[in-house]
Order: C-alpha cells, then structure tokens, then sequence
C-alpha cells in the first residue's frame, strides 16, 4: 500500500474501553484518522476472548478468536488502544487457532496486519511528531505485554516528548508489573494488592501529576489503587493526551 | 517436595503480612537482579551464548538415553557406581543404602535441591543418620527446621538476628554471652561447627549442576567452598543428581557454567567450580574411596516430547525467580513446594501432578518477565497457561471461576445480545458512583474493592457512543 493511499482501520476498541472508558476509543480514533487513515468499528467485537486463555478455557477463547478474525478480516489494519489484548491477536491466535482448518490461516493473516495504537502510529504510519498541549508532569507506565510482547517501549515517549508543556519522569521500575494480570487481580486480590502497592508509591515518588499507560487494565488497577491511598496522582490513558482529549476528568475521578 | 503445608492462597497471606520478608525481598530486588543486569551488560556474547546453550540442552533432551547410558558408563569405568531411581523413594533408599554400606553414622551435605525435592534429610536422621548442611543459608534453614525459600539462596527469608538467635538455640556448648551482631561473627562460629562435622562425616553428599557424558565427570558450581570438604573428606561421595543435568563434552559444562553464573549471582564465574570423576585413584592425594551417583527420574522422563519439555533445559539458575513480581511479593514458601517462583510453577505439578499443585500456575500475573530472562529461553508463561488449560480440561478449575467464565463466556461469544447487556449494565454501575468517579464497594466484587477503588464508567459504552455519532 503507497502512503497516499487511505487504508481503513478496523477499530477493536476492547471490552474495557468500551465499558468502561469510551473516550479512549474515541481518542484512539482520532489519532488513526489524522495519521490518514479512516476509522470503523465493526458491531461484532466484544472481546479478544484473553481472560478465557489466560484461565485454560480454550474453547471459549477459539470462539472469540474466530469471531474476532470475522468481524474484522476485511480491513487493511486492526488497531487497538491496548498492547496485551493487541499481543493476544498478534502472538496467541495464531497458535490457539494452529489446528483449525478453516481459521488457522486466517488467523496468521489477522495477526500480521494487527497492532497496538501507538505501536501502530510510529511503527506502521511512521508519525514522528503529534502536535498537542498538555502542561502537566507525567510518568508512564510500561504495561507487560506491550512492553515484552511487542516490544512497546521507546514509541509512547517518543509521542510524548512532542507534547508541549508535558515533562516525563521515569519511574524507578517502569518495566515492574502493576499487579493487573488480568483475573489474577481477583483470584490473588492480596498479592495483587502489594504489587499495585508498590507501584503507587513509585508513581508517587516521582512527582508527576498524572501516569500514562497504554492498556486500561492497569490503569483502573493504578487508579483504583491510587484513589485508595488518598493519593492525587490522576491516571489516563496515553492516547488521550495525544490526542487532546483530556476534558474529560481522569480514570476513577469525579465530574 | 512440600515445603509448607496450606494453599498458596493462604500462605501468600501470611507472607505478605511477615516485614522481615519484606525487607529481603526488597534487597533480592538491588541485589540479584541489578548485578545480573550488570554481568549480562559485559558479555556482548551473552545472546549467542544463550541460543548455543539452548540448542545444546534441545540435543541432550533428543538424545538423553544416549548421554545417559555414556555418561554411566564412563562413570563404572572408573570405579564409581550408579544407581537408577525412579522415584524419590527409590534415591531415599539407595542413599541410605550406600550409607549403612559405609556404616555411616554422620553424613555431611552440600546443596542440593534434589535432596530437597526428595524429602532425604528426614530419611535418614529417622534412620539414625546424623544429617548436616554445610552450605551456610541451607545449614542456617536446617537449624531453624525450614525449606529452603529460594533455589540457590536457601535462606534468603532470614535476616541476621534471626541467625544469631538459631545459632544460640542450637550451640548450646559455647558462652550464651558471646556476640554475635556482625556478620563476621556468624560466619566464624558456623565454620568452627561445621569444621568438626566435615572431619567426622562418614559420607558426604553434593548435588550435581551438571553431569558430563564424554568423561563421566560431575560437577558443582559454589560459592562457599563448603562443597569441596563435602566431597573430598569423607570415606565416600554421594552424587544426587536428575537426568537432565547431563552435558555432552567439557565444552558444553563451560557454556552453562557461564551463563549460569551470571544469570544466577551476576558473577563471571562462581568461586569454586569442582569437577569430580570416580574415587580415588592410587596416585591422588585425597578424595573418596567409593564415589556414587544416585541419578533420580521422578517424572522427568515423563516430560520428554510433550508439551512441558523444554522445562528440562532449566538449569536452576532462580533469574525467574528473582524478577518475578510474585515471588518478590510473597517469597518461596508460599509456594508451598521447594520449587518456587515461575520454575516451580512449571515444575512443580510436572513433577508432584497436577492436582496437588495447580494453584502454582495461576499465581502468576504472565508479565513474562521470567521468560526474558531466562537463559536457556524456556518459554515459561507459555507453560503456566498450558497448565491452566489442562486443570481446567480435567474439571480442576474452582467452580465459582468456572461459573464465571461460563456466563461471561456465553455474552461474550452472543456480541448483539452481549451489546444490549452492557448498554443496560454501565449506566447501572455509574448511577452505583453516585458521580463520585469510582467505587468503594461493589457487592460481587470484593477481589476488586478490598485493596483498590473501582473506577466507574462513563455510563455509555464506546459502542453505543458510537453507533449514535454516526448517525449524526
């Protein structure tokens, strides 16, 4: 495909953004749309099917897999604002759908032309530079299967040096897992609860006044834990700052 | 291979709770991991090593009756003896059998995970056999009647006056006014005791980090030197080892021992590397009269050519362990097995069967960190979820989750209907919000709300929010 081309996106917007935060998707669609893409957002999604593979119910993940791949084959790209539910299509259907004689192929096919948001906006569009404005001192947490999985590390920041005003401190363990892990936060609510924990006060120790991610498990697992602590640390998803969406107020705070 | 008795659940609790386990995590954290990174920076190689080291482990596992059969072989030849054991019972007794040959009444140990996994120390002191660790953390966990919490530093739960106060319980000889605050004077007062149970020990017996077929060497890889006078000493040494320890030629000892030695400590080479091969010849200056090697099956085998193979590549370097989040927060006991962290997790029910220890797979956040770092590659998160597939395929799975996953399962696989649900539902848990943002408590959602706020949703799903500004 020659860049002067428009290449439609099939938006997988995830179970969490769009139960919980819509105006992540919202935001994802507009950074899409002005690297020069169109958006859509087909009616068959639901969910990338990952908390039943990541609990052994492989049936039930093979049939989100495969409906999945339906509802979104026909696009040249598939583009989602999470880097675990992005490495669930991009590393897992693939072998989960590898006996499947009808998905099998189709699988590997989905998987080759799936990415994660910002991945897919430095990687694939090549963006250099997002203009936008967001005066505040933010930290950016590296969610696990982004960062290990597909490798996210280096594309956020880049994005993010080129928003005006906004200045990154690092966390002390930016590659430490927050504790989310899916159901595990439910099923080890007591381990799960040290880890995000720890991850509170390093988000504290930095003096940002936000944290940044890419997946919203972990921000709502950051959020929630921060809230908890009494902390005025706000949380948001690393797509609203790029794309100038930050009226709505931050995960868990009020109207 | 039990360490602790309960759930993990339960123990996890316990742990989370024990400050002086926290204080050691936090150093494992500085410690281990910081000083890997360092050693593995120096070693511009250090990648290829990994895949060389990989792909020889990948030859042994393909040919292991083969290496097996020569390494044994090289072994009787020169006068040593091994001994085949299927389970932990039969390396129990062939220890104690080797042992009461001797007329043993003191044995001296170096350590040995195997040893541990197959419960040894209780065998033989029930069987009138004194039984004394000489590796430090393991001869201070021995004292203070525990497991060890971590593969390769046993005692990593206990701090210094926590030694002090097992070294007063148990040498009961010396001045009970003597100090002991510094380091220094732990480390002198063990190495008296344990000067007197080298020169007294009938046997002594090691572990093996790996065996070599080409010439029947075994070796052990140490910090301490305690190893040595474990196997040198005594009128006889014993070897515990698994089968999958065996290497090919010298060549391939040396690329584990070096990837070993940094993954492990973040050290180039450990202090003491100590290759032995048969007793005694005529000519030697000292070593054993009898030399045996007890090589332990105890499911392995099983492992080859199914789906948890490439575990036998692990060569127990605990890099896993010490950058797993888990193990950082609630140590090795919880674990409940003397294997822990993300190697236990694969090991364990490969080992002691999946019913007794399928809580160890799923406590793991799969942040694949352990993966990473590991140098032979072993694809652990993978295996963790293999686990959770086969528990949940023989029904093992806790039903409240299985309900769960069911129902959720059943909307999520239905997206018209599953749309209409969570249309109606958000607005439902926003109105709980109150406008506040975030929940405090949510009935059915205690694994949630007991530690964090539940931020509350917008009310509208993207969906719908969607759909309608299309429309426009």
């Amino acid at each position: 495909m020659t860049p002067t081309e428009r290449p439609t996106v099939g938006l997988f917007a995830t179970c969490l953004v769009d139960l919980f935060r819509p105006s992540v998707g919202f935001a994802a669609a507009k950074l899409i749309e002005d690297a020069g893409c169109a958006v859509e957002v087909p009616k068959g999604q639901t969910c990338c099917g990952q908390p039943a593979y990541n609990s052994g119910d492989r049936a039930t993940a093979q049939r989100l897999a495969r409906q999945t791949i339906d509802a979104f084959a026909r696009y040249d790209y598939v583009v989602l604002p999470s880097g675990s539910c992005a490495g669930m299509i991009r590393i897992h259907y693939p072998d989960l759908l590898a006996d499947d004689p009808l998905y099998a192929e189709r699988a590997k096919e989905l998987a080759a032309k799936t990415h994660e948001l910002v991945s897919f906006l430095v990687d694939v569009r090549k963006v250099d530079a997002i203009k936008g404005r967001f005066g505040e001192t933010v930290t950016y947490h590296d969610s696990c299967s982004g960062l290990r999985e597909l490798g996210i590390k280096a594309q956020p920041r880049r994005l993010l040096a080129g928003i005006e005003g906004l200045e990154l401190k690092e966390l002390s363990g930016p590659e430490e897992c927050c504790g989310f892990g899916g159901t595990f936060c439910v099923k080890y609510p007591e381990i799960s609860e040290r880890l995000v924990d720890d991850k509170a006060i390093d988000i504290e120790a930095t003096g940002a006044a936000t944290v940044l991610a890419g997946d919203l498990g972990c921000l709502m697992n950051m959020a929630g834990r921060l809230k908890r602590r009494g902390s005025a640390v706000k949380a948001r998803h690393v797509a609203e700052v790029l794309a100038g969406q930050t009226d709505r107020p931050a995960i868990g705070e009020k109207d | 291979m039990r360490s602790q008795p309960g759930s993990l659940k339960t123990n996890a609790k316990a742990a989370l709770a024990d400050p002086v386990l926290k204080a050691a995590m936090a150093k494992l954290k500085t410690g281990f991991r910081s000083k890997r990174a360092i050693a593995v920076d120096r070693l511009p190689e250090f990648d290829a090593l990994r895949d060389r080291g990989q792909a020889m482990k990948n030859h042994v596992l393909a040919n292991l009756d083969f290496y097996l059969e020569q390494f044994a072989a090289r072994v009787e030849e020169q006068g040593g003896g091994v001994h085949w054991c299927r389970t932990a019972g039969e390396a129990r007794q062939a220890v104690l059998d080797i042992c009461r040959g001797q007329g043993a009444k003191m044995v001296t140990k170096g350590k040995s995970m195997i040893s541990e996994e197959i419960g040894l120390n209780d065998w033989l002191i029930k069987h009138g056999i004194e039984t004394v660790e000489t590796d430090l953390g393991e001869y201070i966990i021995q004292l203070r009647h525990e497991a060890p919490s971590h593969i390769i530093a046993p005692a990593i739960h206990v701090n210094r006056h926590q030694v002090a106060d097992a070294f007063r319980a148990a040498h009961t000889d010396l001045d009970a006014a003597r100090p002991l605050d510094e380091p220094r004077q732990l480390l002198d007062e063990a190495r008296a005791m344990l000067r007197q149970k080298f020169l007294a020990a009938d046997v002594g017996i090691t572990g093996a980090n790996f065996l070599v077929a080409e010439n029947g060497a075994t070796a052990i890889v140490t910090n301490e030197g305690n190893g040595d006078l474990t196997q040198i000493l005594p009128k006889a040494h014993i070897v515990l080892a698994s089968l999958e320890k065996i290497v090919p030629t010298m060549a391939d000892a040396a690329t584990v021992m070096r990837l070993l030695a940094r993954s492990a400590t973040g050290q180039e080479a450990t202090s003491y590397v100590t290759f032995s091969a048969g007793p005694r010849r005529p000519d030697d200056k000292d070593g054993p009269k009898a030399f045996h090697v007890v090589l332990l099956d105890n499911g392995r085998s099983a492992m080859l050519g199914g789906p948890f193979q490439d575990m036998l590549r692990c060569i127990r370097c605990a890099a896993c362990i010490n950058h797993c989040p888990v193990y950082g927060a609630v140590g090795g006991h919880a674990y409940g097995s003397v294997y822990c962290g993300p190697m236990g997790s694969v090991l364990s029910p490969a080992l002691g069967g999946l019913a007794e220890w399928a809580e160890m797979p799923n406590a793991s956040t799969l942040c694949g960190r352990c993966e990473i770092v590991c140098p032979m590659r072993i694809p652990l998160p993978r295996m963790l979820r293999h686990w959770r597939t086969r528990e949940f395929e023989r029904h093992l799975t806790p039903l409240p989750v299985r309900a769960g996953l069911a129902a959720w399962g059943f909307l999520a696989t239905r997206p018209t209907l599953y749309h209409l649900a969570m249309r109606l539902a958000m607005p439902v848990l926003a109105w709980f919000a109150k406008g506040r943002g975030r929940l405090a408590d949510l009935p059915l959602a205690g694994g949630w709300t007991a530690s964090r706020d539940l931020p509350a949703p917008e009310g509208e799903t993207f969906q719908a929010a969607w759909a309608r500004r299309k429309r426009r």
